[in-house]
């Protein structure tokens, strides 16, 4: 364990003091390094290291800084998403904490790499006392100089470097799961309520104000020094080849030390839960495990064998790596509450703006109820799969899909779970099956619909 | 009677200056009006409106969106306990009823004397400190009943938020780095 690489969260006491941060080369390696090269090649270098984003969907952070315009016709804005909001997720927050000059650090090269006039950094309301802590981190990197005009005195650019200097603000959150969705977040900082915007126009385009505009993760900033320090080709040899780096695996439920763990991509699922995380209490066996916060598919107790905690291999087990957030629940959870309780959230948290969400998820919910209840029948198994199934690809956001996935794969891995909670005998005929009847040849006359009534 | 003063007015309009647009200190405003008043009432809309050059129903629907913002008083303590799933698998649904009962208020609801506020919260992001209960901006995790009534008594008795107990959830993290 001990030789694991620690790279975003290294065990350096007092870390977050910004003396502590300089004396270990902070704000002077990795940021020395890409100020000796011109912008376009810092982003080469990020491209090279095959960093992809930690706040979700895992697309590559290179590519994606790579769309910005090069020109310096408009202003551009980096957003630095710390909305944190996915249950089973609380990674960023360590961050925030032990970390935030690195986090700066990042912000700083990235800015560079694009040439950003301003970047934020939106952190969820809940996290005030953490908001406090990066507050002070950036005025302390004011102070000396490192961010704001002062940054072309104190970075001296060398070889292909520039002269550069950035401003940098945190921006207080006020609770809204939706706010962590980029375009949402975009509406959000601009004062609005979080509502998520259809793409195109992409936010390189058309961002904030209008704007050209980068969206990335608290960790994925916080994984740019690092990068710059050892180098993109090194770097892209840690973990996983499709999905390199050290990735901040945040395990909670049943394990006897939940917690934070910087780990390699691709670490054995088992390894993360077992070595790092010290098993299941009392010996019990899992029952279901969501590898990646709580809207990713969840995976059946004796399907984690070798599974590889990274993009691709997850994938291909039948999930995805989501945010690292990793729930474990023993033999005796009862799974049907649990998928109660992901359905209210997501239903708690729809914006209301597309109607397969904000309908979608209400009826998710009313199904599981009644399943939780011991009150559902047996044909509700297929129409809760059904529901799900119409959610995905139907809608502006992709709350849709945090909403339909965990139950669709709930059902089908899970179905014996469902079938216990079906109350024997009941049975609802529609009106709307007597509907499609008449087409049967029947008389209209002759259809009688039997209705049993609930208790 | 305005709740800024002319110096504070000014200041909105110098952090103004870091966006792209007046608009863009909505949150901030309202959050300095929720510090300062405890939630945000009509009048206080309108000043928040005037200040952001935005329409009073803009506010509105900003502070109806966000859970976050009150729109009618809550506790000077606004206590709140997560029940989503990490907190669930750890016992919230319990500790949610047991805090719920000790308070003697609804959801949402605050105590007669004011002292006290609670709300059912969504994932805080303190999963691996589940259960958790947070007392305005102070997580504490890892928490049991007992122990969640003697931080309530404690905060009713001296008006004082005590120190978490468990404050880290990096636990290969050396303790001098956890302080
Ligand atoms: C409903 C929803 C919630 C999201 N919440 C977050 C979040 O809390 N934090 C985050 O970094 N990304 C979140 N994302 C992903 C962002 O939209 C975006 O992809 C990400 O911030 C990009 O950063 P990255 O490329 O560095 O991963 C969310 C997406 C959706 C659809
Ligand atoms: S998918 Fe849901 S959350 Fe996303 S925009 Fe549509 S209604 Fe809103
Ligand atoms: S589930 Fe309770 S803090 Fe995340």
């Amino acid at each position: 364990m001990a030789d694991t690489p620690k790279l975003v969260l290294p065990d350096i006491p007092g870390l977050r003091n910004i003396e502590t941060y300089i004396a270990h080369g902070g704000y002077r390696d990795a940021i020395g390094k890409a100020y000796s090269m011109a912008p376009t090649a810092v982003t080469d270098e990020v491209k090279k290291s095959g960093l992809r984003g930690r706040g979700g969907a895992a697309f590559p952070t290179g590519l994606k800084w790579s769309f910005m315009p090069k020109t310096n016709e408009k202003k551009k804005y980096l957003l630095i998403n710390g909305d944190e909001s996915e249950p089973g997720s609380f990674k960023d927050r360590q961050i925030f904490e032990f970390n935030p000059h690195q986090l700066i650090e990042g912000i700083l090269i990235a800015s560079y790499a694009m040439q950003i006039d301003h970047a934020y950094i939106y952190i969820r309301g809940e996290y005030g006392y953490w908001v406090k802590m990066v507050e002070k981190a950036v005025a302390d990197a004011y102070a000396k100089g490192f961010i704001g005009p002062r940054m072309k005195e104190n970075f001296r650019p060398s070889g292909d470097g520039v002269e550069f200097s950035v401003d940098i603000t945190v921006h207080k959150g006020a609770g809204a799961y939706i706010v962590g969705e980029e375009m949402a977040m975009m509406s959000s900082l601009e004062g609005g309520r979080g509502l998520p915007r259809i793409k195109p126009p992409f936010p390189a385009q058309s961002g904030l104000w209008g704007m050209p505009t980068t969206i990335n993760n608290i960790e994925t900033m916080a994984s740019v020094p690092p990068i710059m320090k050892m180098g993109g080709e090194a770097y892209s040899k840690i973990g996983d080849p499709k999905h390199p780096g050290t990735l901040l695996f945040g395990v909670s439920g049943h394990v006897n030390r939940p917690g934070v763990y910087e780990l390699p991509t691709g670490t054995l699922l088992t390894d993360v839960i077992n070595v790092h995380a010290g098993g299941v209490p009392n010996g019990k066996k899992i029952k279901m495990v969501i590898p990646g916060g709580s809207s990713m598919p969840p995976l059946r107790g004796e399907q984690l064998e070798g599974v590889k905690m990274d993009a691709e291999n997850l994938k291909a087990a039948g999930s995805s790596i989501g945010t690292a957030g990793v729930m474990v629940m023993d033999e005796d959870t009862d799974i049907i509450h649990v998928l109660t309780r992901i359905a209210k959230f997501y239903w708690h948290e729809s914006c209301g703006q597309c109607t397969p969400c904000r309908e979608g998820t209400g009826w998710l919910l009313k199904l599981l109820q009644r399943f939780d209840a011991g009150e559902a029948m047996a044909s509700d198994i297929d129409l809760l799969h059904d529901v799900a199934f119409n959610i995905e690809g139907r809608t502006i956001c992709a709350l849709g899909e945090a909403a339909a996935w965990p139950v669709r794969f709930t059902v089908e891995r899970f179905r014996e779970e469902f079938e216990k909670r079906v109350k024997p005998g009941l049975t609802v005929e529609s009106p709307n099956r007597v509907h499609s009847l008449r087409k049967g040849g029947l008389d209209i006359v002759q259809v009688h619909v039997p209705v049993v009534e609930r208790v | 009677m305005p709740i800024f003063s002319e110096q504070e007015v000014q200041e909105f309009a110098e952090l103004q200056k870091r966006y792209g647009a007046p608009a863009a200190t909505v949150l901030p405003v309202l959050w300095r009006i929720q510090e300062k008043m405890g939630w945000i009432d009509d009048s206080a809309m309108e000043e928040a409106a005037a200040i952001c050059q935005v329409p009073k129903s803009h506010i509105q629907g900003v502070v109806s969106f966000y859970t976050m913002f009150f729109d009618k008083p809550m506790g000077r303590f606004h206590v709140q306990v997560c029940t989503n799933v990490s907190c669930m698998l750890h016992g919230s649904e319990k500790l949610y009823n047991d805090v719920k009962g000790k308070l003697g208020i609804p959801n949402h609801g605050r105590t007669e004397d004011g002292m006290f506020s609670l709300e059912e919260v969504e994932c805080m992001g303190a999963c691996g400190g589940a259960p958790m209960m947070a007392v305005n901006e102070r997580f504490y995790e890892k928490i049991s009943t007992d122990e969640a009534f003697t931080i309530i008594d404690q905060v009713g008795a001296s008006g004082n938020l005590p120190t978490p107990k468990f404050f880290s959830q990096l636990p290969e993290l050396s303790e001098a780095t956890n302080r």
